[in-house]
């Protein structure tokens, strides 16, 4: 019956989808998240360190929420905290490394927080409907992109794309051996600190497309995807990469030709679906395992 | 109810006289003991992201319940113990460690709240948003929620007592524990489902997003102090107990959501037991 809906919606629908300018502005933004994401999760996955990336999501919309009781650009907020705390979580961890515990109570703490600016937003700014800006800050609003809001997205994206693409060889030696690439002289530890400012970048990026709490399907399904997919690493990196904007593209468009659909649900339904078939494939290959 | 006066017996009298307010202290009270007793192995296995999304995935399943017009209780554990099912017998799954298995967690989580999101979408006649299914709300609690959770909690605590000694083994050895008979394997799959009911009853009162509150930052706490498991799992109780009733008295008499207090309180909490280590490192355990 859904499958019906989606299919007549999609044959109608499609060929005018790009007149309407919140679309492009939604497949501009979408497209630069998710290379973005799709980059900075394989190396996520190969590091072990999704649930970093779980943690700093979580951060992202305090940030936010801290931004708006505030007062100031919710964009600033988001990359001010993201960064900070992915900085400050690794100086807690061991070798750039945050590990579980502190993980785990920072970001407990730091969501409690965000509930703290959340009541305090909304009992003090009248106005905006109860509790939904909470609400559009944990899963995003990509039909609100603006033409400005897109292009800065595009652009900061575009930014973490060529910084990751460019410390990729180093990171790619550090994350697969850290004793060796330490003793030849790769700069384990600044790379490690590098690498948290990147996902705590992206997490902040993706917060205004997916979502705080859903971020951490574009990074990680794709990344797992790509990790069955093959074992050579610059190519389950591309792999990763093309998944990630694949799902976005077609969940926008399903999203579009069925409306009752939330966009990120269908760009992360996408991206799961994507996972769970590779397990279907039947190569039973191992993972590089970090 | 009359506000908070400085006479403390008599605030708390008060607050009791109210069936609301003294269910959520029952509740509370089940939930922190189950929380830290199993939150003590969780964190001793390194298995803290498995128990994040498994708390998370109790939204969609709360949203669902909501939506379609069930008890929220029963929508919390369905989908909690589907989800620990998935985690454990998805292959290379329910292990900690390796980078396959994040991803799968991961996927899983995000996919679970984008379904709940969807639900909320469907649902559109909502009390106020999802923002108290995923924040908690402690006023609300029923008395049959409460005889509820008090009943997963017992179930909870007995498998966990019988299984306890060789669950501590397999943890902290896997490998050598294996080699002596021990079916690590199994419980595995065990300590995961018993984490998946723990993780539906915190749910109840915290909300989705801030289970670990309780979870994670009691036990925590509690390895600062001691590493031996019975006094650990005790002090990690304690804490656990102290952190929920101080929170929910300090929320009905603010205006703040509970969810705040129970976070800053038992991180708090955390930091100054980790400071004092710091300070005096542990000398005779």
């Amino acid at each position: 019956m859904t499958a019906f809906a989606v299919a007549a919606g999609a044959g109608a629908g499609i060929g005018d989808m790009f007149a309407h300018p919140f679309m492009r502005y939604a497949f501009v933004g979408g497209t630069a998240v998710a290379l973005a994401a799709g980059l900075v999760g394989y190396f996520l996955v190969l590091r072990s360190q999704v649930f970093t990336a779980d943690a700093l999501s979580h951060v992202a919309f305090t940030g936010a929420l801290a931004a708006l009781a505030a007062g100031v650009d919710v964009r600033l907020g988001l990359f001010v905290v993201t960064v900070a705390v992915a900085l400050g979580m690794g100086v807690l961890g061991r070798r750039g490394r945050p590990d579980d515990v502190v993980i785990g109570g920072v970001f407990a703490w730091i969501l409690g927080l965000g509930v703290f600016f959340l009541s305090l937003y909304t009992t003090h700014r009248s106005g905006d409907a109860n509790g939904q800006a909470g609400v559009s800050v944990l899963f995003g609003s990509i039909f609100g992109l603006s033409a400005p809001d897109a292009l800065v997205t595009a652009l900061v994206a575009g930014a973490i794309c060529v910084v990751t693409l460019l410390i990729a060889r180093p990171l790619l030696f550090a994350s697969l051996d850290e004793a060796v690439a330490a003793a030849r002289g790769v700069p384990v530890r600044l790379l490690g600190y590098g690498f948290l400012v990147l996902v705590g970048a992206t997490a902040a990026e993706s917060t205004q497309v997916v979502g705080a709490l859903l971020i951490l399907g574009l990074l990680a399904a794709p990344a797992g995807a790509a990790g069955r997919l093959t074992t050579r690493p610059f190519t389950a990196l591309g792999l990763s990469a093309a998944i990630a904007v694949g799902s976005v593209w077609i969940g926008l468009t399903l999203s579009y030709a069925v409306p009752d659909i939330p966009p990120s649900f269908a760009i992360l339904a996408v991206a799961t679906a994507t996972y769970a078939a590779t397990f279907l494939t039947g190569r039973r290959r191992r993972p590089a395992e970090a | 109810m009359p506000g908070f006066s400085w006479n403390i017996v008599d605030d708390i009298r008060d607050m009791w006289s109210v069936p609301l307010i003294l269910n959520a202290f029952r509740a509370g009270t089940v939930v922190a003991v189950i929380a830290a007793v199993v939150g003590w192995f969780m964190v001793v296995r390194r298995q803290s992201f498995a128990g994040h999304t498994l708390a998370l995935v109790g939204f969609p399943g709360a949203a669902a319940a909501v939506w379609l017009g069930f008890g929220i209780t029963g929508g919390y554990f369905a989908t909690c113990l589907a989800a620990a099912l998935v985690i454990a017998l998805v292959p290379g799954g329910g292990r900690r460690g390796g980078g396959a298995e994040s991803a799968t967690i991961g996927t899983v989580q995000a996919f679970a709240l984008a379904t709940g999101m969807l639900f909320v979408a469907l649902y559109r006649g909502f009390l106020g948003g999802p923002t108290s299914l995923l924040f908690g709300s402690f006023l609300g609690v029923s008395r049959r929620q409460v005889v509820a959770l008090a009943v997963v909690g017992v179930v909870v605590l007995a498998v966990l007592a019988v299984v306890g000694r060789p669950l501590l083994f397999a943890s902290v050895d896997p490998d050598v524990a294996r080699a002596h008979g021990v079916p690590v394997r199994l419980l595995d799959v065990v300590f995961l489902v018993l984490l998946g009911a723990t993780a539906a009853e915190v749910s109840q009162i915290t909300g989705a997003l801030l289970v670990f509150a309780l979870l994670v930052l009691p036990p925590a706490t509690a390895q600062l102090v001691s590493s031996r498991p019975g006094r650990g799992m005790a002090v990690a109780v304690l804490v656990g107990l102290a952190t929920i009733w101080v929170a929910l008295f300090v929320a009905v008499y603010s205006p703040y959501p509970i969810g705040f207090w129970v976070t800053t309180l038992s991180f708090g909490g955390y930091l100054l037991v980790a400071l004092y280590r710091r300070v005096r490192p542990v000398s005779a355990r």
